[in-house]
């Protein structure tokens, strides 16, 4: 079995007396992709929420590679090797596609080099590189804004890539994703992170990509973790399919 | 084709006083502005409003007088020392200020600009209240010049001094750095995402757009050879954003230009009527109509419609 990359012991969170996190403990492992599939507002964004340092745990503890990252901010935790696509993608809208993995790839060297350019050639080759492999190298001079909703979020992912992560952390890759694209941005993003061998944790509501892609299946209910598993045993406990999948 | 633009327009503004002497004082003064101005262009790359950057203005022109009581009468030495003090004084207002976004921001800038232009108005015994201070005709690498010969080299030092810096703000804001600002106006959680911490990219863009607004005091206060506590007044900074808009914050030439036809068309409009103000209001309407990326947008739709 692969060690575990992350660790988290008996987290609690609530909003307003709502138990987003009950007591959760899990685990992710080295070059895993696990899904999180659960009903809408059962917690699972805030399950990424907790672990990029969005939301503060009112107790329980995170640990990336045995470091305590409880209670860090967004930017220290992402320096320690946790990077987060968006739901919604989160780009630099005004600037072109290439100018967004470059600033990314710049993040991860370091912003500091004030007499050097953004768009040094080694830099803008990496950058081309990466949007090679999600597929958006068409797309690299266009203002990020104008990119159909697909391609926004491949961008976001693309972004989170170049920061070379430990962990990766999708909230729902394919939502908002038309039927035909989804498959091919998933295609593109698995190949990417068996390319740069990368662990990835997906939030996701589309079962076919669940049982397609993930290697293992966490199901959150209430702010606990209901079942988790192989994709083939999870789908077929009556508990998930009553109330989760909706179809038992 | 721009850039043989600007070099074209820098050869004409450095010939303009051989024709017409006269010149000489407004041209050094919209240099002024211009890098004052373009201290205020640096932050409105970041969404970022000052409407009290004339209290650096201010700083460092004080920072001359001062320094020139204390007995330093070199030109240069003057001029690094006050825009260091500058630099200083932008690090330690924008260690707080830059923690506020949009109107917040903008009014925290105003009120502290008000509070420096209090203080250089009712500090009689130090400043000199109202009457201000005088800045004496310093020396030119140990060099005593007459007030017209120093008039000559503070201009062409002006101009000289704004190719350099515009050419260094125009590497600032190339590089990851520069480019880090203008994200933050149009995403800073992604930044946050990315490791960046926004509060270093913005606290060195202040000191950069202090520095640059201490630049132009200096110059300014040279020029007039006097320092007034009007330098650090509100309408003073609302002047600065003015000059950017106007000019445009699409690129560094954009600060200079709207400096120069500001104080171009305030000079001739002045001379002819007393409602110069009328004028220079109308041109301003007409600019942010029709031209919403300032004057410089000019040059850049030209360049693009010519591809």
């Amino acid at each position: 079995m692969s060690a575990s990359i992350l660790q988290v012991r008996d987290l609690h969170v609530e909003f307003n007396g709502v138990k987003a996190a009950d007591g959760v403990s899990l685990d992710i492992n080295e070059g895993e992709f696990l899904a999180v599939i659960g009903p809408n507002g059962s917690g699972k964004t805030t399950l990424l929420n907790l672990c990029t340092g969005y939301v503060r745990p009112k107790s329980g503890s995170i640990h990336l590679d045995g470091r305590a990252i409880t209670g860090l901010t967004p930017r220290a935790i992402t320096r320690r090797g946790v990077a987060r696509a968006f739901q919604i993608p989160q780009l630099f809208s005004d600037q072109s596609v290439l100018d967004n993995m470059m600033l990314a790839l710049a993040a991860k060297d370091g912003l500091w080099t004030m007499v050097r350019p953004l768009a040094e050639p080694a830099r803008r080759e990496e950058a081309t590189a990466l949007l090679d492999l999600v597929g958006l190298r068409d797309d690299k001079n266009r203002v990020s804004r104008t990119l159909p909703e697909g391609h926004r979020k491949l961008l976001d992912i693309a972004v989170a890539l170049a920061l070379k992560p430990r962990l990766l952390l999708l909230d729902e890759p394919t939502s908002g994703v038309s039927t035909l694209e989804r498959f091919s941005l998933m295609e593109a993003l698995m190949s990417a992170l068996r390319t740069r061998n990368i662990t990835a944790l997906f939030v996701e509501h589309d079962m076919d990509v669940v049982a397609r892609y993930a290697n293992r299946v966490l199901v959150w209910n209430a702010g606990t973790v209901m079942a988790q598993g192989h994709p083939d045993e999870v789908f077929k406990d009556e508990r998930v399919l009553k109330n989760v999948v909706g179809v038992a | 084709m721009r850039a043989i633009l600007l070099i074209v327009a820098i050869l004409a503004i450095v010939a303009a006083p051989m024709a017409a002497p006269w010149l000489q004082f407004v041209l050094t003064m919209a240099v002024a502005k211009g890098l004052a101005a373009l201290g205020v262009a640096v932050l409105l790359r970041a969404g970022m409003i000052s409407i009290g950057h004339a209290m650096f203005v201010a700083a460092s022109a004080y920072g001359v007088a001062f320094l020139a009581r204390a007995g330093i009468a070199d030109f240069g030495l003057l001029l690094v020392l006050s825009v260091v003090i500058t630099g200083l004084a932008g690090a330690v207002v924008g260690a707080f200020l830059i923690r506020y976004r949009a109107i917040f921001f903008a009014m925290l800038n105003l009120a502290v600009s008000m509070v420096f232009y209090a203080l250089f108005a009712k500090l009689y015994g130090v400043t000199g209240g109202t009457d201000g201070m005088t800045i004496p005709v310093p020396t030119v690498f140990g060099i005593v010049l007459s007030e017209p010969t120093f008039k000559a080299v503070l201009f062409y030092g002006s101009v000289a001094l704004m190719v350099v810096v515009g050419l260094a703000v125009h590497r600032y804001l190339d590089s990851p750095l520069g480019h880090a600002l203008s994200a933050v106006h149009t995403n800073e959680v992604r930044l946050e995402y990315l490791g960046v911490p926004v509060w270093a990219v913005l606290l060195v863009a202040y000191v950069v757009s202090a520095v640059l607004a201490g630049l132009g005091g200096a110059i300014a206060g040279f020029a007039i050879g006097r320092v007034v506590p009007d330098f650090a007044f509100w309408t003073a900074s609302g002047h600065l954003v003015l000059v950017a808009v106007l000019g445009g914050i699409g690129g560094v030439p954009g600060a200079f230009i709207g400096a120069f036809f500001l104080e171009l068309l305030h000079t001739e409009a002045a001379a002819f009527t007393d409602a110069w103000n009328l004028i220079v209001g109308a041109a301003l309407i007409g600019v942010i109509m029709f031209l919403p990326k300032g004057l410089y947008g000019l040059l850049t739709r030209s360049e693009v419609s010519a591809k």
